[in-house]
């Protein structure tokens, strides 16, 4: 094969490829031998980015089985979104202990996020007995009494309180004016004694279970995080938030003591459902969304003896560390199945069966960074590209044909393949379409003419010094090709080093800038000079309008 | 049609006036970063979050939400310094919200929150009716990424210049950088005057300034190693002028196109990439200023200062 019939077939290759991806968007072709479509990104199609990392700062773990955790992770979450049903989603580990999940196309943020994030770790706990509960909230009370200093946002709250008490006292003494000395007296000193109890201060401690007013779930949050507070009783107990209400956030929350051992966990769990309650007899349960859970015969056996040995005592569903219910065991039961009920809807019980089902994460993941484009903004984005691109191209090339008449058609024409070689590039290898990228592919509509513009005023230098069109051709040509090359190759190491640098949207901004670079090289050097060979060279002209 | 060609100007005779305007330039800006504590980071570097809300109001005939309701129910939320912008014209209902928050959570659906029950006449829709954008980054993910941009241009600066090393000679590679250091600079003292800030795209902006701004550098340089060859006997200083006179047409026209597509995408191309076109818009002006004026200027300056006789610099212009 001769040189000539080397860059015939490039030039053919070239063509055919950059066909490629206009020929997707021509509807009626019968184009089945290549299904790909150029990938949009999130931030064109709309949809939402997390960036997770696992959190292994409360969960003792080994450096080894740190890996493990990652990859099951990542296995989990995979799980629950095909659960979700998102198509195409992704699913990346980015470092040690990263997982960067993008879900294109989602609009329901808050839902999915809840779904990846959750640890969902189901355990059964024994709730503590009454004597047990009297125990543990007074070794709390006692602890931070002696403690208050450590606990700012506490003392704050207990001074509020004790004005307000002292209101009430003041008030109290003023109903009780004409009495006796020594009634006045017996009311400090029961106040007094009430100051010291900060804790059961906070909480309302009248019915089962417990509740603590919404203005405080937060300290409550914070206090039961605290290390050298959960050392204030024994660690046998744990202090546990029930789940909030749903059709009225702000109520009092509850909350329990809980043995901190569960009993049985979501490990023997082999299936879980939702339904809604058929049981008219209980209007906890009628026609409210429940989820039924079913244990595997390992756990039916465990869960069949907790519940014989624990007859009339309270057994709290716990999930993430919050109570769901904790309902009082009536009897044994042997088949291995529980519900949980009444305190989330339809769709909350859905996501729910969701997490159970794949299974807990082995260790806490936190979102560290978070993106949710909705679809109209998409739309919005690839509009503007379009127009922006649309504008700058016929601008560009209006400029070309004015300045270099045959010239800038055959750098329009380079520049035209140019565009659409570098889009069926990315549809070719997969690669993602993002708005970054578009502004990449706009700009290098204005920096892909610079290798025509280069060899164009070279040709016309040539000319000036008198040569002849066709010499002055070649020289042009051959002169210029040093410099492109040169010039090229200092802007795609900048677009390489973006490329391992950045992060999604930036790399498609490389991509594109850099698949750019190499079409207007090859259009320039190669098709262009073909052009001016065919048209321009060829034929015997003593004139070239350059 | 053509324009520049045959030239004369005495640019490399001048350099003197152009180190200066740069210096002014780099100078006020600088006075300004100090002035307004270091560049303006976007939340990608200190953490924070963004919001593009839609405050169409959900029943016709209501009035337009005001930006000052929007800013107290921010202030309610516990975001007082919260940066609220309408994006697009006056009719425009749809409002850019930006704070940096120091701890990370969920203070997103706080905020949502907070306006669907502060502003219901508004926020009172669907999640996909309301929420065009919504970016929440952890401030530890923010330092992180500061110190890999820092990292990406450092790394392209380095293998730029070991390349230009190679292919001319160390003194070119160094010219280069330094007209380079001059177009990020000038272009950050631009964003810092106007108060823009920088963000992760303005980052991958100034990378692909870097990349521009050498390209046109070295087709400088490719004239001058030719004409050097060519030209045994003349001045450096008429070389090197020459050199750049004759390039000027090009120079002038390839960014004179980058610049329009730079420019059709500055005003068509929406508010997502407003800031890094604008970024782009200034790095294409200084790059192709300073690969005229600055880098080649310096080259002769080393020159003749130096290097006249080194070995490396004859092998490569062929001058004795």
């Amino acid at each position: 094969m001769n040189n000539r019939s080397v860059k015939g077939m490039l030039i053919f290759l070239f063509i055919l490829l950059s066909l490629y991806f206009v020929l997707q968007f021509v509807p009626g072709i019968p184009f089945t031998w290549a299904q790909k479509k150029l990938n949009l990104g999130l931030d064109l199609k709309g949809g939402m980015q997390l960036l997770l990392e696992v959190d292994f700062s409360e969960v003792n773990i080994k450096k080894a089985d740190k890996e493990n955790a990652v990859q099951s992770a990542i296995e989990i979450i995979r799980n629950r979104i095909d659960q979700f049903g998102v198509s195409e989603p992704s699913i990346q580990r980015i470092g040690d202990n990263r997982i960067l999940v993008q879900l294109p196309g989602i609009q329901e943020f808050e839902r999915a996020r809840n779904l990846i994030g959750k640890t969902a770790r189901l355990e059964f706990k024994l709730v503590a007995e009454q004597d047990e509960y009297e125990k543990v909230l007074t070794n709390v009370d006692t602890y931070l009494k002696k403690n208050i200093e450590k606990y700012a946002f506490l003392k704050e709250v207990q001074e509020e309180l004790a004005m307000e008490d002292s209101d009430v006292a003041s008030d109290i003494l003023d109903d009780v004016a004409d009495t006796t000395a020594t009634e006045e007296e017996a009311v400090e000193t029961d106040l007094l004694d009430e100051e010291d109890k900060v804790f059961t201060n906070l909480i309302n401690s009248g019915d089962t279970p417990y509740t603590i007013a919404y203005d405080y779930v937060g300290l409550f949050k914070e206090l039961i995080k605290d290390p050298s507070f959960k050392k204030a009783f024994p660690s046998n107990f744990q202090l546990v938030l029930g789940k909030d209400d749903k059709d009225d956030p702000k109520s009092d929350r509850p909350f329990y003591i809980l043995y901190s051992n569960p009993e049985i966990t979501g490990d023997y769990l082999d299936d879980a459902s939702t339904s809604t309650g058929k049981n008219m007899s209980d209007p906890k349960t009628y026609n409210k969304p429940i989820i039924s859970l079913e244990f595997n015969r390992n756990g039916a056996k465990k869960f069949a003896n907790i519940t014989g040995q624990n007859k009339n005592r309270m057994l709290a569903i716990v999930l993430d560390d919050v109570v769901y219910m904790a309902p009082r065991i009536n009897d044994r039961i042997p088949d291995g199945r529980a519900i949980i009920s009444g305190v989330f809807n339809m769709m909350e019980a859905h996501d729910l069966v969701i997490v159970l089902k794949a299974g807990n994460l082995p260790a806490p993941v936190n979102i560290i960074e978070r993106k949710d484009v909705g679809a109209t903004l998409g739309t919005d984005s690839i509009n503007a590209g379009k127009r922006a691109g649309l504008i700058g191209l016929i601008v560009v090339a209006i400029f070309m044909l004015v300045y270099y008449k045959i010239g800038g058609v055959f750098a329009n024409i380079a520049l035209v393949l140019n565009i659409s070689f570098t889009l069926s590039i990315l549809t070719l290898f997969g690669a993602t379409l993002t708005m970054p990228g578009i502004a990449g592919l706009i700009l290098t509509i204005g920096m892909a003419v610079d290798a025509n513009v280069l060899i164009f005023e070279r040709i016309r230098e040539e000319l000036a010094s008198g040569k002849t069109i066709r010499s002055a051709v070649d020289a042009g040509f051959a002169r210029a090709m040093i410099t492109i090359a040169d010039s090229n190759i200092t802007t795609l190491i900048a677009a390489i080093v973006l490329y391992n640098f950045g992060t999604g949207p930036i790399r498609g901004f490389a991509v594109t800038l850099g698949i750019g670079i190499i079409g207007s090289m090859f259009t320039a050097i190669v098709i262009v000079k073909a052009l001016f060979n065919t048209f321009v060279t060829s034929s015997n002209r003593d004139k070239l309008s350059l | 049609m053509k324009f520049l060609t045959n030239t004369n100007f005495q640019i490399i005779q001048k350099r003197k006036v152009a180190y200066i305007v740069s210096a002014i330039v780099i100078l006020v800006g600088i006075v300004s970063m100090v002035i307004n504590g270091g560049p303006k980071y976007g939340i990608d570097f200190t953490g924070g979050i963004s919001l593009e809300l839609d405050f169409s109001p959900v029943e016709e005939g209501t009035a337009q939400v005001q930006i000052d309701e929007i800013r107290d129910v921010m202030k309610k939320a516990g975001q007082s310094g919260a940066e609220i912008q309408r994006l697009g014209k006056d009719g425009s209902n749809i409002f850019l919200i930006k704070a940096q928050t120091s701890e990370e959570g969920n203070q997103m659906a706080q905020i949502l929150k907070a306006f669907r029950s502060e502003l219901p006449a508004y926020a009172n829709k669907t999640e996909k009716e309301f929420v065009r954008l919504q970016q929440e980054i952890g401030p530890r993910v923010g330092e992180e990424l500061k110190w890999q941009s820092m990292k990406a241009l450092f790394v392209s600066l380095i293998l730029m210049i070991i390349y230009i090393w190679i292919r001319f000679e160390l003194t070119f590679g160094v010219a280069a950088i330094i007209a380079l250091f001059h177009d990020v600079l000038i272009t950050l003292s631009i964003f810092s005057i106007f108060g823009r800030e920088i963000s992760t795209s303005i980052v991958a902006a100034l990378l692909m300034i870097v990349g521009y701004s050498i390209n046109d550098s070295i087709v400088v340089f490719d004239r001058i190693r030719e004409d050097l060859r060519k030209h045994h006997r003349d001045s450096f200083e008429n070389v090197f002028n020459s050199s750049i006179n004759k390039t000027l047409s090009r120079t002038v026209i390839t960014s004179g196109t980058t610049i329009l597509t730079a420019l059709a995408l500055f005003i068509f191309g929406g508010t997502v990439i407003k800031g890094f076109s604008f970024a782009i818009l200034i790095g294409v002006i200084t790059g192709t200023y300073s690969s005229i004026f600055i880098a080649s200027p310096i080259v002769v300056d080393w020159f003749q200062a130096t290097k006249k006789d080194h070995p490396r610099f004859k092998k490569m212009t062929g001058r004795k």
